[in-house]
């Protein structure tokens, strides 16, 4: 917007620059912050896992303890949610906690960029754990995965209505999925941009505001750490919800 | 009044709009908690196992909110 709109902008944080101009036949490979961004989330991770495993001794170490506590974690997550079986998908489950947690810790670094408040990101993610489940679904269960849309016990006049809205919901599962985790995480930089933006606004405006410019300062401290609870929240939920969705595929019946 | 004038207005009428959906969301995290805190006084042995399903549920009612807040958001800047 041009006319009248606040001095700072909120949306600029999330813009794509481009560092490494790369063009391979056409096609436009160029190395963005947001590539940089993903690229060190994955070494970050990477790294935490190989120095924790690295010692591998009976009392764990400060690192071995946090690598521990995140495997235990996922792996009591994947059991609960989609049982012994699910343990197979463990390896891409605790891939994407990983990948999505430290890209959402990374981006709360100030002046950083946050790679999963961009919708592509996301919708890539959510689309890829729903092709796996399609997949799975129907090498493991055959015909018997779209049981999944007729839930058992439903009157015969009702049916064809709970069929249909089953298949809806089943459908739209990766946009709500994508959504959630792209929303939480873009609405809650805008507010803390704002919050920053008031700081900045009140300061400048002159010596009797100054003194206000502590409150929203002291908001977006209490901002940062809710943003901090909801980075893990989301990496969480969206992680457990994949859990669901897998023990769908494996077991079709049972809902 | 002239039509970039009355569109400004009806951009921020709409993200005001939006923002009422936030205070639903709030609604349903209060509800949320509340029950919550209702069982927990009841069996407070029951707690901890349920823990897990109270985060739960505050992120996905919470997601709702943050929906509409987005809304509001993409009409201030990004419209």
């Amino acid at each position: 917007m041009a006319e009248a709109g606040p001095a700072i902008n909120p949306i600029e944080q999330f813009s794509i620059l481009k560092i490494v101009d790369i063009h391979i036949a056409g096609h436009d490979f160029s190395l963005t912050n947001s590539s940089l961004y993903m690229m060190i989330a994955v070494a970050l991770s990477c790294g935490l896992m190989a120095i924790g495993a690295a010692g591998g001794s009976g009392v764990p170490g400060r690192m071995q303890a946090m690598a521990e506590m995140a495997y235990e974690f996922v792996a009591g997550m994947v059991r609960s949610a989609a049982g012994e079986s699910g343990m197979r998908f463990f390896p891409l489950v605790f891939c994407l906690f990983m990948f999505i947690l430290l890209c959402n810790l990374v981006g709360l670094v100030p002046y950083s960029f946050t790679v999963t408040s961009h919708i592509i990101v996301t919708v890539s993610l959510a689309l890829l754990v729903f092709f796996t489940v399609v997949i799975v679904g129907v090498m493991e269960n055959g015909l018997h995965f779209f049981k999944l849309f007729v839930p058992s016990g439903v009157p015969i006049y009702i049916l064809p209505l709970v069929v249909a809205i089953e298949i809806i919901s089943f459908l739209s599962r990766p946009l709500s999925h994508s959504v959630r985790l792209f929303a939480n995480m873009l609405a809650g930089h805008i507010t803390l941009n704002v919050f920053g933006g008031f700081v900045v606004m009140l300061l400048g405006a002159g010596a009797l505001t100054k003194a206000l410019a502590v409150l929203p300062f002291a908001m977006t401290i209490g901002l940062d750490a809710l943003e901090l609870l909801v980075a893990f929240l989301q990496a969480y939920v969206f992680t457990m919800l994949t859990c669901m969705y897998l023990n769908d595929a494996l077991h079709p019946g049972g809902h | 009044m002239d039509a970039a004038n009355i569109a400004v207005a009806a951009k921020y009428i709409g993200a005001g709009l939006a923002a009422i959906g936030t205070g639903a969301a709030g609604i349903g995290v209060g509800t949320l908690f509340g029950q919550f805190l209702n069982g927990a006084l009841r069996n407070p042995s029951a707690v901890d196992g349920q823990f897990g399903r109270l985060i739960f549920g505050f992120a996905v009612t919470e997601a709702l909110g943050i929906f509409a807040l987005l809304i509001a958001f993409l009409l201030l800047f990004a419209v």
